[in-house]
């Protein structure tokens, strides 16, 4: 008898399991299965050839890595399952006889999940752990705002809210953050965590509204949202140990929270001083924290020769350490229209001051008053009340600050002005992508003036200075806007002046040619004569070439051909964004500066 | 025997005395029927006594003296005389029965008064029947009714006859109340108490007269719930002792207690308090990080999830103006609902006036919850990504510059054929060229001036024509149908030709001793060209059993090599001028061969078919490699002195 080989015996029919038959190898129901997926994170795979993975089956089918089961299978947690489908059955048994002391009974011996061993199964090394916290962070900040609802109870959103404020805490002690930008969705953050770099998103408020079971499953992210709450916690306590921070946090009392103290409940106290993000907190050797400036020499370390990279690193380290400590020495009054959280976080984590409105939440140090105070952040167009000694400037200058790394002058941002684009920070340079001009001049470190907008700045100025001044000073506005116009009108008289000439270079070629063969004509007697150039024309050079370049295409091999051909459309339509987002862009900053003429040609008779 | 007499004189006896109570009773037992079970002993039937009767009779029977048998004839016989016969000494001898009257009624009626009624009662004989409760009519048959204390048999009084009968009621004032006893067949007088239990019976009431019919009734078992329960069984003992299995219970849970497995329910729900109120415990989880046994664990091959793609300049609250949709691009956008993956973007870019304006997203949970599916459920896998640019799939092609100079015009027309020009060969010093055609003939060409300088009939149509290499020879090859021909050009210089055409003036003598083999024979015939042939050129005719395709020269000149079409196994067959001597070296067949060429310098034979090329080494006589070459048809083939070889398709 000859032992034939069979089909799907060996190979890839055999390294992969459909999902159905992965739930009766482990016996469990679909929706446990869900969740031990979850937990344990094990995910479908993309077979190479999905009709031997099938077994000839036709259909796409959720493939799993059949080792991957195999590994599941041995997960203790799944006798947990087991014992908790036990546990509902005879609670829904006591419960239908009416034998509530069994109830009672049950409820005591409820079986309960433990993942710390999950943790560190799915997250051999701290670091693992650390780059997979993007998702993490995420749905625990957006859990952290939920009301109570049918799979989130009070207590699971309490604990996503306690973890990230843990974690923002160790953010602003470490100062790790890096960037950070406002966007429709939520603000974005991006932090540099042993070495890793983690971005989440904080949400704007409320992001919470109903939804339809067949929109959101609120249980199949709250079992994620239980996995990443222990996986937080754990790198919180590791974090926090890093740094020499008491853990769980712990902040110094002062005599004047004592006083606030007997007034309320004691965790209530410690945990909203905690949520106000505005102390720092405990070290483990009772002494209040402070940032200090690590001194790490990195002259020391050479991972390439190559001179430039390096002094490329040492450059970013630079930026690094002053952005580290941006605000420092800055004292801040956050207004209370402002979004109190994101700011004071943002504030806090370069080192600035900061407090509020004491009516507005817990935690504030110092009010308004303060003489002290260089800047105060508010989010409307006039305040009754104001003060000389402070820059009242809208929050956006805080992130667009950050962003750039470096202070930006405040005047863009004052009180009730028109905000430049708030830019995003996440973009990178690179072919077939189009920058807007206010980013190409915060790349070359140049302050962007926009034609129009820089007029505007001039008027601003001098509005701002002439503020206090009860009068206007007419002659000098418009001696300025007059100045302003003839800048103007110099530019684009040099950019014609360039075109003509490019033109007129052309027409003097032609005109050498012309004389040149007149000249033979006239000449025709043997003669040595100089040598001329050979002129090549430029249009025919394009020609040439692009006809050279119609032969490559037809030469590249028949293998290759698809993919040129994808990569070529893939670059025409970048170009074609680009072009179309400079051209509105165009359009926009015509419209823009005939609207401003338009109504400085108003303003100007009515002043006359 | 006087025992046995006296006996039955006593039965007799109380036969007598007992039949008329028994009538008497007739009526009154019929009456009873119904109350029989309540009066045990007392009823008893007419029939029964009867049978007893006959039971009597054959019990005498049984004790077998003659006498007696004749007495019992007689007795039988005489029937009622025999009785009222015996009457007759009942008065005198009525002690034992009066005794046994007395016995079974202690209140007798007055007049019934006897010596035992002081009370001594010390050698009364006790009379009862030890058979037990059973159905009397079993002892039918027999003369005794049972046996006694003594476990003497109670032998069946005598049955009296009517006239007995008769004259006991009329003697006896008790008559009418006795009544024979069926287990011990004794008359029995029924007492005042006994009558007026019947009589009650009789009349359908409750036998017990002291019983109160209308005493007020007391509800023991109502819906009140007494203090000690009231119940109709006793309480079992077991109810009374400590249970042995809530003792094992309980003195497990007093050791789990002890042992500090079981927590009370109190301190177990301080705890939980405690617990829940503190939140989950966390603790330094990575402290031996990088442990080797953690590591190993795990999914196997695991593909990290890509992290989602950070924000663009579009997203901002603030966007630069540009990015902002205009009319037509928010209503392509709207179109696009049904296709959303060929959006733009899949958000609506606003521009907010300040921060505090901006709302929550609508989309922020279903974009987590997308994710969230995506983490578990996409399948993953690895892609390479691309690093190239378009511009490195571009061959390098030569400028057309660099490849100059090139003929760009015609020179020359070499005319004179009037058909299809098949092939041509150059001579080896380059002056002329031959060609070979369709219109039967060969003709030489100068190759500066264009002239015809040589025009050779062939016969047939000429495939492949070839220049002798060597440079002492003048001497072309041609295949021409199946003909090839050995021709000299005629043309170059004369020492040259004069030294060929001596060279294959005369054909070399044929060696007996070689033996040509029979495959060859039959392919090949080498002839001597002569007379007309000579003068046009023709030296040497070699005629194949097929049409040719080619014919080569080898380097040295002597040798040549042909391609047979269609020649199967002997599709090349190589030629030696100067022996006329033809050689097959392959026996098999592989393939239909195109070309075969020989090497310039080494000793080596390519032989082309359809799809590869064989190169043999002419020494060693074996195959020393094979190539693929990938083309679907080979037609021609070339080989440079070096390591190359150029193929036609």
């Amino acid at each position: 008898m000859v032992n034939r080989k069979k089909k799907y015996e060996a190979g890839t029919a055999q390294r992969y399991i459909t999902r159905k038959s992965a739930m009766k190898k482990l016996q469990l129901t679909l929706k446990d299965f869900r969740k031990m997926c979850i937990l344990k994170g094990i995910y479908p795979r993309e077979p190479s050839n999905r009709r031997k993975a099938q077994k000839g089956k036709t259909g796409v089918k959720t493939l799993y890595h059949a080792k991957d089961i195999k590994f599941l299978s041995h997960e203790p947690m799944i006798w947990k399952l087991r014992e908790y489908k036990i546990f509902a059955r005879r609670m829904g048994r006591a419960r239908a006889i009416r034998d509530f002391e069994k109830v009672h009974q049950y409820i005591d011996s409820h079986p309960t999940l433990t993942l710390d061993h999950i943790v560190r199964e799915r997250y051999p090394t701290f670091v693992d752990a650390v780059r997979d916290m993007d998702d993490c962070l995420t749905l625990c900040f957006m859990f952290s705002t939920f009301p109570s609802i049918k799979h989130v109870r009070r207590d699971f959103s309490a604990l996503c809210r306690r973890l990230t404020v843990e974690f923002m805490h160790y953010v602003m002690a470490a100062r790790a953050l890096r960037k950070v930008f406002i966007s429709i969705k939520g603000y974005y953050f991006q932090a540099d965590i042993s070495g890793q770099t983690v971005t989440w998103i904080i949400p704007h408020v409320f992001p919470y509204k109903p939804e339809s079971k067949d929109d959101v499953d609120f249980r199949i992210m709250s079992t994620f949202v239980e996995f990443y709450t222990v996986m937080l916690g754990f790198i919180n306590f590791k974090l926090y140990h890093s740094l020499n921070l008491y853990y769980p946090p712990k902040f110094p009392v002062s005599s004047k929270d004592a006083e606030n103290k007997l007034l309320v409940d004691q965790d209530v106290f410690v945990s909203e001083r905690i949520a106000a993000l505005n102390s720092n907190l405990l070290n483990s050797d009772g002494s209040a924290n402070e940032y200090v400036e690590e001194e790490f020499d990195m002259d020391d370390i050479h991972l390439t020769d190559d001179p430039e990279k390096i002094a490329e690193a040492r450059e970013e380290r630079d930026k690094v350490k002053n952005l580290k400590t941006l605000f420092k020495g800055l004292k801040v009054f956050v207004g209370r229209e402002v979004p109190r959280e994101p700011v004071v976080f943002v504030l806090r984590c370069f080192g600035a001051e900061v407090s509020w409105d004491p009516l507005l939440f817990v935690g504030s140090t110092f009010d308004e008053h303060d003489t002290k105070i260089t800047h105060q952040i508010v989010d409307r167009p006039s305040l009754d009340r104001t003060y000389l000694s402070r820059y009242y400037v809208q929050p956006q200058w805080i992130f667009d600050s950050v962003n750039a790394r470096k202070l930006l002058p405040e005047v863009d941002y004052l009180m009730g002005k028109t905000l430049p684009p708030h830019l995003s920070p996440f973009t990178i340079v690179r072919d077939g992508q189009y920058q807007p001009p206010e980013e190409q001049a915060l790349r070359e470190g140049v302050p962007f003036k926009p034609q129009v907008l820089e007029e505007e700045k001039s008027e601003d100025e001098e509005e701002s200075e002439n503020d206090e001044e009860a009068g206007d000073d007419d002659d000098k506005e418009e001696d300025v806007n007059s100045d302003d116009d003839d800048d103007d009108d110099d530019d684009d008289d040099d950019d014609d002046d360039e075109e003509e000439e490019n033109e007129d270079s052309d027409e003097d070629e032609d005109e050498e040619a012309k004389a040149i063969s007149s000249k033979e004509l006239k000449v025709k007697q043997m003669a040595v004569k100089a040598g001329e150039l050979a002129k090549e024309n430029p249009r025919q050079q394009q020609i040439d070439e692009a006809a050279q370049l119609r032969l490559r295409e037809r030469m590249i091999a028949r293998k290759h051909r698809k993919l040129y051909k994808s990569m070529m459309k893939g670059r025409r339509s970048r170009q074609h964004e680009i072009n179309l987002l400079t051209k509105k862009r165009k359009a926009i900053d015509e419209e823009t500066k005939a609207a401003k003429k338009k109504t400085k040609k108003k303003k100007q008779p009515a002043d006359k | 025997m006087v025992r046995a007499a006296s006996k039955r004189k006593a039965l007799a006896e109380t036969r007598v005395k007992e039949a008329p109570k028994i009538e008497s009773l007739k009526l009154s037992e019929k009456e009873l029927e119904n109350e029989e079970d309540l009066l045990g002993n007392i009823a008893s039937s007419d029939d029964d006594s009867e049978d007893s009767d006959d039971y009597e009779s054959s019990e005498e029977e049984q004790l077998g003296d003659e006498e007696e048998e004749e007495e019992e004839q007689s007795n039988e016989e005489t029937g009622d005389s025999a009785n009222s016969g015996g009457s007759d000494y009942e008065s005198s001898d009525a002690g034992p029965s009066r005794e046994l009257i007395s016995e079974a009624n202690e209140e007798l009626p007055d007049n019934d008064k006897d010596e035992y009624e002081s009370g001594d009662t010390s050698d009364e004989e006790d009379l009862r029947n030890t058979v037990g409760k059973i159905p009397m009519h079993w002892y039918d048959d027999y003369p005794l009714l049972g046996y006694d204390w003594d476990g003497k048999p109670i032998l069946k009084p005598e049955r009296r006859d009517e006239l007995d009968n008769f004259l006991k009621r009329m003697e006896d004032p008790n008559f009418w109340r006795t009544i024979r006893d069926p287990s011990t067949g004794q008359d029995v007088i029924l007492n005042e108490k006994d009558l007026a239990l019947i009589k009650r019976l009789q009349e359908r009431k409750i036998p017990n007269p002291d019983h109160e019919e209308y005493k007020p009734w007391v509800d023991w078992f109502s819906s009140k719930v007494m203090t000690t329960a009231l119940r109709p069984i006793p309480e079992s003992k077991k109810s009374f002792l400590p249970s042995r299995s809530e003792r094992e219970k309980v003195s497990k849970m007093v050791h789990a207690l002890k042992m500090g497995w079981r927590v009370p329910r109190a301190e177990l729900e301080a705890q939980r308090a405690k617990e829940k109120e503190e939140g989950p415990k966390f603790f330094d989880l990575w402290s031996a990080d990088g442990d080797d046994e953690m590591k190993r664990r795990g999914i196997i091959d695991h593909i990290p999830a890509p992290k989602r793609t950070l924000p663009g300049h579009a997203e901002s609250y603030n966007p630069p103006a540009e990015y902002l949709f205009n009319e037509r691009e928010l209503e392509l956008w709207h179109k696009q609902s049904e296709t959303p993956w060929k959006r733009k973007w899949h958000f609506v870019p606003q521009k907010f006036p300040s921060l505090r304006a901006v709302p929550a997203y609508p989309r922020f949970v279903k974009e987590r919850f997308l994710r969230c599916l995506d983490l578990y459920m996409a399948p993953r896998t690895r892609k390479n990504k691309l690093t190239i640019q378009a511009e490195d799939l571009l061959p390098e092609l030569p400028d057309p510059k660099d490849l100059q100079p090139f003929p760009t015009a015609q020179s020359l027309i070499y005319t004179g054929h009037s058909d299809i020009v098949r092939t041509i060969c150059p001579d080896p010093s380059g002056q002329f060229l031959v060609s070979g055609s369709d219109d039967c003939s060969i003709r030489v060409w100068e190759v500066s001036t264009g002239r015809c300088l040589k025009i050779i009939a062939a016969g047939a149509e000429v495939s492949s024509v070839a220049w002798n290499p060597s440079s002492h020879l003048s001497l072309l090859a041609v295949a021409a149908g199946k003909r090839l021909l050995i021709c000299s050009p005629q043309v170059g210089s004369t020492e040259k030709l004069t030294a060929t055409d001596e060279l294959l003036a005369v054909p070399p003598e044929v060696d007996s001793t070689t033996v040509v083999p029979e495959r060859v024979q039959t392919a090949v015939k080498w002839e001597q060209a002569e007379g007309k042939d000579w003068d046009d050129g023709h030296r040497v005719v070699v005629t194949h059993f097929k049409d040719l395709k080619q014919a080569v020269w080898h380097g040295r000149g002597d040798y040549l090599a042909v391609v047979v079409s269609e020649g199967l196994n002997r599709s090349v067959i190589v030629h030696q001028v100067s022996k006329r001597r033809s050689q097959i070296p392959f026996n098999k067949a592989r393939g239909l061969v195109q070309a075969v060429q020989f090497h310039p310098v080494r000793p080596m034979l390519f032989v082309a078919t359809q799809r590869s090329i064989r190169i043999y080494d002419l020494v060693k006589q074996q195959l020393v490699k094979k190539l693929m070459t990938g083309s679907a048809w080979i037609s021609s083939m070339a080989v440079h002195p070096g390591k190359l070889v150029f193929l036609g398709k």
